[in-house]
């Protein structure tokens, strides 16, 4: 019975999201003690100190011996502290209750988890294991994500288990299996001070990876050209050497036309191709294809701003690839992420000082949370749930019969499919909140309300949680230690600084309490998370993404390891406990446990492979009934669903509420002037927003950033078209149509900016 | 307790993103807890994602300082422009008005003008700035010369400032482009009346070598676009 239990409103004005005062505390209060730990935000993961006082956080103090930010932080960042303490943080269970004040009635912890095991217990018994699912996170410690996923396959034995860097990361991940057989960055970001030239594409990097942009334009100070490819000018393409203002869903015609004109002047690195790669005959087969003129045609961009990227990219001696959900958020999000790394192997600048490639992940542990088996189709250490050699291993560390584990299950959004059609019965879900995120979101709170039983795991009641039968209280980051993985597959150290608050628990003991209470506790009797991560060690021990040379001790005495970091020399087998990880990928002369030395990349024969990166017409493109193009992502101020942040007052005030930003000749086209409601309209449905007028978005295009729920979630609006390797939603493009709305919506009167 | 002469704050708008970062961290501050005494403002949202962060510049001969009948406002020996002393100041606004920077700023409610002061909790005792600190663009820097000098090898710092007839000098510093020459010198008043490109927005710095010609990228890039 997963309805809501009484209206929205009601259920708001108890649980939130209510703001947080601008600051906490008086002057006159003294922090106890400084912890050192990280942002609890973005993949960046700035260093940052916790002020703690009475087990309470009252402040931050920059941590300036983190390398990577060296104190820097953004607004999220310096604002983070005031998610603790906070009146909406749930310090008890609760049970759906429609007669309740706010539809939900507390009730003693023991006795939630011991109904949580009744009914999924119920469920399982009466339609199988697998009629429960499981939504995971990757803003979750990797401790947590292994357990998490140990959890599914072991003790829920169901294979329907998926997490919500199918939002995030599946694209550029997918396509760095293909191209390299290994899914990291491939270089520190301090590799990129000091080369020739940096693409960024799909990339608002000023305000989705803020400390990023110091990077950038450090490179640009010491004479880096920046390229910047978005349909809007955003604060790095302000000042770029060269922008790229492409159509939304045509990345990968514009790299095919770059990578021919490449090919024709001769700048492409033959002899690293020879002797590095395979495919590259076949990419240039089809980027024959993507003459000038078309691909200037199809992707909006003038023909002499093409050939001055290939010139640019083509001859550098040096240079750093991004990309991020610009170019990944789409149906075509492989071969869109294929297509950048086509134009860096042609160019042969991988594995060496100062050149690199890499997605910009976005999600605090959006690396490490993809790599050890909350994925559906992957076991730890970057294993495949499919590959009977790694069944056996990681059955034989998890103590089971490798018969016994599941085998593939399901991405996020088919998993919600499966609820529609009642092939899934139960949920128990952490760290996601789908009915903001995923697109047509419509659809996901219909499927959300077939649910016969659902548990969400949560700190404050998310527009998801709403829905459950079950909500345990769970823990905010600074309640907890563990490892996450940043952006440039750091693996690092959150630092634990205050308790759990009332009955609320730590998220791994509340998951092995429900496995305790389900009867089937075998593997899930962890004290500590050191503990969950010395297995998660063993557990990916040979796998890619291998862990096993990491301890706590060398986190902390290092300022994080770069993996893979290995316990023993996978060449010998000798134990090497110095082992200090890997900070640059595919170096020559490096040896992997997949090449054997017979290569850098992470394929038996050494070599990195070129993929046909094909362009393909977005689904739901723009047509005569929606003539505009809808594109979404994310303002400075605000992280994700907006969970936490939009209960963090001063960060609320910055960016209140969501708007719709157009060019002002579209605006003039439609009649609509700056701060007018504007109503924007596609297949799926339609929201109203205030419109803000600016000309630095293309006049064909128009933006609305994604952190609301309800009634101004432009996730409302959005097509659940996925890319059909990785399942990515195709965020960033749909057709839509846009109209001067009557008047005010009815919201206006009754929501708060933050709901 | 003092700030290290050879400590200096430096000011990029060009490379300000927008994020608030500082102001935000600024509100921490135990001295003016929950006020933020840093302005960032879009230069023309319409127009340009610019954004320009103003502190106090912290003037040699302060504007505000001259004006106040109170005598509340104190340069230290350091450079630093303290904040009003609240003994004496009596919230008349002047300081608010003259100020050439539009810095200072009435607090009604406690009837008292408010400013930064260069974090002088922290600056005094060897720490930067809380803003400087956390800013991830480092469009506010603060350390030596030569920092600075090594970092930004495009630009260079001036900290001169022509209003109408007034000529200022501040302990501040902004970075202008680097040109061959002797130091430039911002016109702010001449500025008023540029209007910005949805790219570039351009500092009108005046001494040799620095024609206001157009460079690549001021063009409207969506031209073309029809829709």
């Amino acid at each position: 019975m997963a309805t809501l239990p009484v209206d929205e409103l009601h259920i708001t004005k108890v649980f939130g999201p209510h703001l947080s005062a601008s600051v906490r505390g008086s002057t006159l209060d003294e922090p106890e003690r400084l912890v050192k730990t990280h942002c609890c935000f973005c993949g960046q993961q700035c260093g940052i100190q916790l002020k703690v006082r009475q087990n309470e956080v009252i402040g931050f103090e920059p941590r300036e011996d983190f390398p990577f930010n060296r104190g820097m932080l953004c607004p999220k960042g310096v604002k983070r502290y005031l998610q603790g303490s906070h009146q909406d943080r749930l310090t008890r269970a609760f049970r759906r209750d429609p007669s309740a004040d706010g539809g939900f009635s507390p009730l003693p912890y023991d006795e939630a988890i011991a109904v949580v095991g009744r009914e999924i217990g119920r469920l399982q018994e009466k339609y199988g294991n697998a009629a429960v699912g499981v939504l995971g996170g990757a803003s979750l410690t990797t401790e947590k994500t292994y357990l998490l996923g140990k959890f599914a396959r072991t003790c829920l034995k169901t294979p329907f288990i998926d997490y919500n860097g199918r939002l995030c990361m599946v694209s550029a991940g997918a396509a760095n299996k293909k191209a390299f057989g290994i899914d990291r960055t491939t270089s520190p970001w301090s590799d990129m001070v000091g080369t020739d030239v940096i693409w960024v594409a799909g990339s608002n990097v000023a305000e989705c990876s803020p400390i990023t942009t110091n990077y950038i334009w450090q490179a640009r100070e010491f004479g880096a050209r920046v390229i910047v490819q978005d349909p809007r000018i955003t604060p790095v393409a302000r000042t770029c050497d060269l922008y790229l203002p492409v159509r939304p869903g045509r990345d990968a015609a514009l790299f095919a036309g770059v990578l021919a004109i490449m090919i024709d002047e001769g700048w492409i690195d033959r002899d690293f191709i020879d002797r590095h790669t395979v495919g590259f005959e076949q990419v240039a087969e089809y980027c024959r294809e993507w003459p000038l003129a078309r691909t200037a045609e199809l992707t909006g961009v003038p023909p002499r701003s093409i050939e001055r990227a290939a010139e640019l990219w083509g001859t550098a001696k040096s240079s750093f690839f991004f990309h991020a959900r610009g170019i990944e958020h789409h149906s075509n999000g492989v071969q869109n992420s294929l297509g950048t790394i086509n134009l860096v192997l042609a160019s042969g600048r991988i594995g060496k000082p100062k050149s690199g490639y890499g997605t910009i992940v976005g999600q605090a542990n959006g690396q490490g949370g993809r790599e050890h088996g909350q994925k559906c189709d992957q076991l730890p250490g970057w294993r495949d749930i499919s590959n009977p050699e790694h069944r056996k291993y990681v059955a034989s560390v998890w103590g089971v019969d490798e018969k016994d584990l599941p085998g593939p299950g399901v991405d996020a959004y088919e998993l919600f499919r499966k609820i529609d059609r009642g092939e899934i019965k139960g949920l128990i879900a952490i760290c996601f909140n789908p009915k903001v995120s995923l697109p047509d979101n419509q659809f996901v709170t219909r499927a959300l309300e077939k649910l016969e039983f659902f548990v969400a795991i949560d700190f404050f009641l998310s527009d998801t949680a709403r829905h459950a039968d079950i909500v345990l209280p769970g823990s905010l980051q600074e309640e907890d230690e563990g490892t996450v993985t940043q952006v440039e597959g750091r693996v690092i150290k959150i630092n634990k600084a205050v308790d759990c608050p009332g009955e609320a628990r730590q998220d791994w003991r509340i998951i092995q309490d429900v496995a305790r209470a389900l009867g089937r506790p075998k593997g899930f009797t962890f004290e500590a998370p050191r503990e969950i991560f010395e297995e998660l060690r063993r557990a990916s021990k040979g796998g890619v993404a291998d862990y096993s040379g990491i301890t706590y001790e060398k986190i902390e005495r290092q300022n994080g390891v770069f993996w893979p970091c290995y316990d023993a020399d996978p060449r010998t087998g000798e134990p090497t406990p110095d082992h200090a990880g890997t900070p640059r990928l595919f170096e020559p002369g490096s040896y992997n446990p997949v090449a054997k030395g017979s290569g850098p990349f992470y394929f038996p024969d050494g070599k990195a492979r070129f993929n046909v990166a094909e362009y393909r017409p977005a689904v739901d493109d723009v047509s005569d009934d929606y003539p505009l193009f809808l594109t979404t992502g994310r303002v400075v101020s605000q992280f994700l669903s907006g969970t936490q942040t939009r209960r963090i007052g001063p960060l609320v005030k910055q960016y209140p509420e969501p708007r719709l930003e157009m060019h002002p000749r579209l605006a003039e086209k439609l009649g609509i002037a700056d701060g007018e409601w504007a109503t924007c309209e596609t297949r799926r449905g339609a929201i109203t927003v205030r419109a803000m007028v600016v000309t630095t978005i293309r006049p064909d295009t128009v933006f609305v950033p994604y952190h609301w729920g309800g009634e101004k979630s432009v996730n409302r609006l959005t097509v659940a078209a996925q890319d059909p390797i990785s399942k990515i939603p195709q965020y960033k493009v749909c057709g839509c149509r846009v109209r001067r709305a009557d008047g005010p919506p009815e919201y206006a009167a009754v929501l708060e900016p933050q709901q | 307790m003092s700030v290290p002469a050879h400590l200096e704050f430096f000011v990029d708008p060009g490379r300000c993103i927008g994020c608030q970062a500082c102001v935000q961290a600024c509100s921490e501050c135990d001295t003016h807890r929950g006020d933020s005494m840093i302005h960032l403002e879009y230069v023309d949202r319409a127009r340009s994602v610019q954004t320009v962060p103003v502190v106090c510049m912290h003037c040699d001969r302060p504007t505000c300082a001259e004006v106040c009948p109170a005598d509340a406002i104190k340069r230290t020996a350091d450079g630093v422009v303290q904040s009003a002393r609240k003994p004496r100041c009596i919230a008349c606004g002047n300081c608010v008005m003259a100020c050439p920077f539009g810095v200072p700023e009435l607090k009604l409610d406690r009837q008292i003008m408010m400013k930064c002061d260069m974090c002088y909790d922290r600056t005094s005792v060897g720490k930067k700035p809380m803003c400087a600190t956390v800013c991830p663009s480092q469009a506010l820097f603060f350390g030596t010369r030569e920092q600075m000098h090594a970092l930004r090898p495009q630009s260079m710092p001036t900290n001169e400032f022509q209003f109408g007839a007034q000529t200022i000098r501040t302990r501040v510093n902004v970075m202008v482009p680097r040109r061959a020459g002797t130091a430039p010198l911002v016109d702010v008043t001449a500025a008023m009346n540029a209007e910005p490109t949805p790219r570039t927005v351009r500092l009108r710095v005046v001494g040799p070598g620095t024609s206001g010609a157009p460079v690549a990228g001021d063009g409207d890039p969506f031209a073309a676009v029809e829709i």
